[in-house]
């Protein structure tokens, strides 16, 4: 059952290659995300029997559903995105979509992959896998930015990753005593934890840290991630800062609730609230006055990246609202990629001396951008509000009054920031379009609905939060607070 | 078979010297290939004679020692350059580093505190001085060709760590680990092709358009 879903998207990119015609291969990419999800919810509902490979726990249910959700979302914008004309005044959507779209039924195989894996190599391997093949995404434009932001990523991703199996190989070495095999198979790991050797775990925990957090985008490994989700098409922008970071963060929970089950988490909670704070303060310090719509909503994603990692290591309520912030953030940063994507096609350009008045140039797509800003910076009654606010609460609960205010500080910093570009950008006059984007580059309804219908969600989720949900946050928060 | 793995073994770390010191592209990649296929001999030479040795030995072999190296031989051809010139640091400078980081790594493996004392002693240090070896490369050359031989250097002192533990490592696992670097390579192939087409050069200094 699992395996189906994996295999299900690879399935699809074996066919893409074979298809001759460029629509039905895009159709094809919201076909596979529709049965990936229809899968997935089947999954849920009735979960497989785990092996030692394969198994969802508390903290894979999460991050499933929403990696599915996002996918499909991002499909369907994609079949009328891989339609868009391709001409001399288009500086993108230049690569041939006999690229994109097996890459991207890769990506969403070897991100289940990683959600589902319950054998640290077989997570690592996933993990590569979507470096790898989320290469060729990003330099979908062909430009000499996108080339420029594809060569750090994939340089300063593959170092970062193989310093992860650094530290997993610290790992199974701390799990070889004396008489006892090393293994890298998670349960069995779990178990092992009290008796693994101290010195070489925190070791390993470190370098687990440092090589997840380098996909995760925690400051400071975060410095492809400007380029790279900048330089990126939307939709290859919302996929990774939705979906890959949250399986870059699973990979870094793995990490914790290994060093919880072996006695020592408020080693790996302080590292990771030490992390997240310089990671809110630096992302806050490049917003502001940032004129660049996608850098923008970059280095929004490295500072929720660490808001989720000051909620994990403070713990308790904090980690609780840390898991529905994991979900909220994947689903507001999908809207507002897509969202910003059409306003940069509309105008060739994302740079706000040429961005203007985009509310009016593009009612749907201009609208999106400002709500989901609205959304992201935690205004009620969107769902950040309520995780962020569950964080700061958790954190008053736990005592922790200063990292508090300091997070407080920088949200308010971080409001304005955003702010003041974002409105520059979707307000006033917009300047006369060149005829071929006023005829090419209209919200259709593929383009326009997807971010739409994840910003609606996102609504949702601030308003109600349905009981499986509240259980699967609540077991995926219990997860991280085991002690021995 | 202990003599074999450490004359293996010094013969990788002269290999990281040789890396560090030349400014020919070509002899840098041959480098970084011959220590590949040395590397893959030394789980024959440690573990003993075994299917799972033999086919990890053999795939290593394969991968490392002929298949990245000629994906790179291909690249450099392809873009008609021969030399690493203006290095961020100099050869002899870099080559002193690679000393002076290699004599660390010997004075911290005897700290470390390792579980094991059958294997080889001389293999955590060699590991880490070859970690170091290709952090430097990633660091100190400008083009891109340099960098991906420092990543594989990177890579091989990982394997090297990884050889003590191939019994935590299921055979599939170590299999699509090799992939995963094979395929990785493959893909930054293709990305030099694209630079050296956009920007005529393979010298990563003109990446520096995107910035604040």
């Amino acid at each position: 059952m699992l395996l189906a879903l994996i295999l299900l998207p690879l399935a699809g990119a074996a066919l893409a290659l074979a298809l001759p015609r460029p629509r039905a291969r895009a159709w094809l990419l919201p076909a596979c995300g529709a049965a990936h999800l229809a899968l997935c919810v089947l999954v849920l509902r009735t979960p497989p029997q785990a092996t030692p490979w394969l198994g969802l726990d508390a903290l894979a249910r999460l991050v499933l559903p929403v990696t599915s959700v996002l996918f499909l979302a991002c499909a369907l914008y994609a079949v009328d995105y891989l339609h868009l004309p391709t001409g001399r005044f288009t500086p993108f959507n230049r690569g041939s979509d006999r690229v994109m779209v097996p890459c991207l039924l890769l990506f969403l195989a070897a991100m289940t992959l990683a959600v589902a894996a319950r054998h640290l190599g077989l997570l690592w391997i996933a993990v590569e896998a979507t470096t790898i093949v989320s290469a060729p995404l990003i330099s979908h434009n062909r430009n000499a930015f996108s080339i420029e932001a594809t060569w750090k990523y994939l340089l300063i991703c593959s170092v970062g990753i193989a310093l992860a199996m650094l530290g997993l190989l610290f790992t199974a070495y701390a799990a070889l005593g004396p008489g006892e095999q090393a293994t890298l198979q998670f349960d069995a790991l779990l178990r092992q934890a009290p008796q693994l050797s101290r010195p070489w775990l925190r070791a390993g925990f470190v370098f687990l840290l440092v090589g997840f957090g380098t996909k995760m985008g925690l400051a400071p490994l975060h410095t492809w991630k400007p380029d790279a989700y900048g330089e990126a098409p939307g939709l290859v922008g919302a996929l990774l800062a939705g979906g890959l970071t949250s399986v870059a963060c699973l990979a870094i929970l793995r990490g914790v609730q290994l060093m919880a089950g072996a006695g020592d988490g408020p080693l790996a909670r302080h590292a990771l609230l030490a992390l997240g704070l310089l990671s809110l303060v630096l992302a806050a310090a490049f917003m502001v006055r940032q004129p660049d719509i996608k850098r923008l909503l970059a280095y929004s994603s490295v500072e929720h990246m660490g808001i989720l990692a000051v909620g994990v290591g403070v713990g308790g309520l904090a980690a609780y609202g840390a898991m529905l912030h994991l979900v909220n953030n994947a689903l507001t940063k999908g809207s507002l990629f897509l969202a910003a994507g059409n306003i940069q096609r509309a105008y060739a350009s994302k740079r706000l001396s040429e961005v203007r008045g985009a509310m009016a140039a593009l009612p749907v797509s201009g609208g999106l951008f400002l709500a989901g800003f609205l959304a992201i910076t935690g205004s009620p009654p969107f769902g950040p509000f309520l995780s962020e606010f569950t964080i700061l609460r958790g954190m008053f609960g736990a005592g922790s009054h200063a990292v508090a205010a300091l997070v407080l500080a920088v949200l308010a910093v971080v409001f304005l920031g955003m702010g003041a570009t974002v409105l520059q950008a979707v307000q006033g006059e917009p300047p006369t379009l060149c005829e071929e984007f006023r005829n090419g580059c209209r919200d259709s309804l593929l383009l326009a609905a997807p971010p739409l219908v994840l910003l609606l969600l996102v609504l949702g989720l601030g308003l109600w939060l349905p009981e499986p949900l509240q259980r699967a946050l609540r077991d995926a928060a219990a997860l991280l607070e085991v002690t021995p | 078979m202990d003599t074999v793995t450490d004359a293996l073994l010094l013969a990788v770390i002269l290999i990281n010297f040789y890396a560090l010191g030349t400014s020919r592209l070509l002899a840098c990649i041959k480098a970084a290939a011959l220590q590949g296929a040395l590397l893959a001999l030394l789980p024959l030479t440690m573990h003993g004679l075994a299917w799972h040795t033999l086919v990890l030995g053999a795939e290593a072999l394969l991968f490392k020692g002929v298949c990245i190296p000629l994906l790179l031989r291909h690249a450099i051809r392809e873009t008609r350059i021969r030399r690493e010139l203006e290095p961020l640091i100099g050869y002899v400078p870099t080559q002193a580093l690679g000393v002076l980081l290699t004599a660390c790594s010997f004075v911290f493996a005897e700290r470390l505190p390792l579980a094991a004392a059958q294997h080889a002693f001389l293999l955590v240090p060699t590991a880490l001085a070859t970690m170091f070896a290709g952090f430097l490369l990633l660091t100190t050359r400008r083009k891109a060709i340099t960098q991906v031989v420092g990543y594989l250097v990177l890579e091989n002192g990982i394997f090297l760590f990884g050889v003590l533990l191939s019994r935590a490592m299921p055979f599939m696992v170590e299999a699509g680990v090799l992939l995963d670097l094979l395929v990785g390579v493959f893909v930054m192939g293709i990305v030099m092709r694209q630079i050296g087409r956009e920007f005529s050069t393979l010298n990563t200094r003109r990446l520096s358009a995107l910035k604040e």
